[in-house]
């Protein structure tokens, strides 16, 4: 018997916009409304809106709150000043990724992290289980807010209209009135495009979708999600990232500072010197066909994303693939479930908005 | 097509396809709800001419931009013909499911086997 979806704020303002709801996660959320397609060139071209509510939150509030987190997370937190985000992994000791995650430093021995959904427990667990010698609180906030992300070249003028402030620049975040909802206002997203990803109480998350909506914003789904993530090379943990390959070999070494002593940094730092056995690379199909994740790369590498891309209009990718196959140009083999299909590796990322 | 329809002079399968059967000929397609539950289609690997389809097996698959999903025959035949316009606009398997989204013709190998296949009003049935 399946377990029980976990439901955001805003389910039936996803039914009413006609979207289509899927499990992901746990929870019972919105995979597309008008259509995948439409969805993502709306963000690319105007502007979207998606309930990224799944998102889990842990504060971590003391006096040691900084050096705690330079524990857990591979950034210089000792770099994040209040008012900004950084993007780091949490590994374990042999450095295998077991979440990547974006935080808020709210105040000086203030600070709130974004984990992934299906993540967020495990995050927790890791975070109480190191906090006993810092005199720190670990407070898990996921019940405390719905994440609704405004993406695409129109989101910030949108935004601005809306807000009693001005709006941070891009990885910085502070308090604002959006259309008459308090929101933690973040220069951040997953999509490529410029835009913000507003925090806000669930109860006020309908009314603020309401008047999203009616400044023009088009609702977009996880599926659009996906496609604009994977144009915009940015990893997707369960996919990409995942416990049994470490953040150089995904790419990830310029959010590791080895330096600060971070749980698994050791390991890193070995993986770096002596150089990755593989890489994850990014790759666009020559011809027709999609791969899908899973797919072998012949060669010994591995399809972790696939997906078709609206923009570039075929079949594109990440995957793992050996170091001396990961160069630009080179040409790969892909096994899509039975057909040998070509592609070659791209720079990342794959969609430029000047391109 | 935007509403879901189920045309009364096809026999349909459980799990999503059509035939329109014409003599000893049948054309092959999927429903309106396989297109609307895959979504874009934009990929479609036509099968070859004069392979051989099995009832209730996979002949060929059609793909959207979020997932790639098997096609099941309904009937046992040979294919005589597939529909050659889909590679360059798969989208109109969503367009026009019953029309010029058609996929394949076969030739019927067994008429017995159209009695296991069921009516617009059974199809729709099953439908939740």
């Amino acid at each position: 018997m399946a377990e029980t979806l976990r439901r955001g704020p805003l389910v039936q303002r996803h039914r009413a916009a006609g979207a289509k709801l899927i499990g992901f996660a746990g929870w019972e959320m919105p995979v597309q409304y008008a259509g995948i397609r439409e969805e993502h060139l709306a963000v690319r071209t105007g502007v979207g809106v998606f309930d990224v509510s799944h998102m889990g939150e842990i504060e971590v509030r003391g006096r040691q709150a900084p050096e705690f987190l330079q524990r857990l997370l591979s950034g210089d937190v000792r770099r994040l000043a209040e008012g900004e985000a950084q993007y780091g992994v949490l590994c374990r000791e042999d450095g295998g990724i077991l979440d990547d995650e974006i935080t808020y430093r709210l105040a000086e021995w203030r600070f709130l992290t974004v984990t992934n959904a299906a993540n967020h427990e495990r995050d927790l667990d890791w975070f109480r289980a190191r906090a006993r010698s810092f005199d720190v609180d670990v407070v898990d906030r996921r019940d405390d807010f719905a994440m609704l992300a405004v993406q695409g070249p129109e989101a910030r003028p949108l935004i601005a209209r809306l807000s009693d402030g001005g709006l941070p620049p891009r990885m910085h975040c502070c308090q604002r009135t959006v259309a008459g909802v308090p929101a933690l206002v973040c220069g951040t997203g997953y999509t490529g495009e410029p835009g913000v990803e507003l925090l806000v109480e669930p109860a006020r998350a309908p009314e603020l979708w309401d008047a999203l909506l009616a400044a023009g914003a088009a609702p977009a789904g996880l599926g659009a999600r996906d496609t604009l993530r994977l144009e915009a090379c940015l990893p997707l943990y369960g996919n990409d990232l995942s416990t049994e390959r470490g953040p150089i070999e995904a790419g990830l070494g310029w959010c590791c500072a080895e330096a600060t002593g971070f749980v698994g940094a050791e390991a890193v730092a070995a993986v770096r010197a002596a150089g990755p056995r593989e890489r994850l690379v990014a790759f666009t199909l020559q011809g027709a066909g999609i791969a899908r994740a899973g797919n072998p790369i012949a060669g010994g590498g591995v399809v972790t994303s696939g997906t078709y891309s609206p923009c570039l209009q075929r079949g594109i990718g990440m995957g793992y693939v050996p170091v001396d196959s990961a160069a630009p140009d080179t040409e790969l083999e892909i096994d899509v479930r039975g057909t040998a299909r070509p592609a070659v590796v791209r720079a990342k990322p794959l969609y430029r908005k000047d391109a | 097509m935007a509403n879901a329809s189920y045309p009364d002079d096809l026999l349909y399968h459980p799990e999503h396809d059509w035939a329109r059967v014409d003599g000893e000929e049948a054309t092959l397609g999927i429903t309106w709800y396989a297109q609307d539950s895959l979504g874009e289609v934009v990929f479609f690997d036509p099968p070859k001419v004069g392979a051989q389809v099995s009832k209730d097996a996979a002949y060929t698959e059609v793909e959207s931009v979020k997932a790639v999903s098997d096609v099941i025959s309904p009937l046992s035949g040979e294919i005589v013909a597939v529909n050659e316009t889909l590679g360059d606009s798969p989208e109109t398997i969503n367009d026009d499911p019953y029309g010029d989204g058609w996929l394949v013709r076969i030739t019927v190998a067994d008429p017995s086997e159209q009695e296991a296949l069921l009516d617009a009003a059974a199809y729709e049935a099953t439908l939740d």
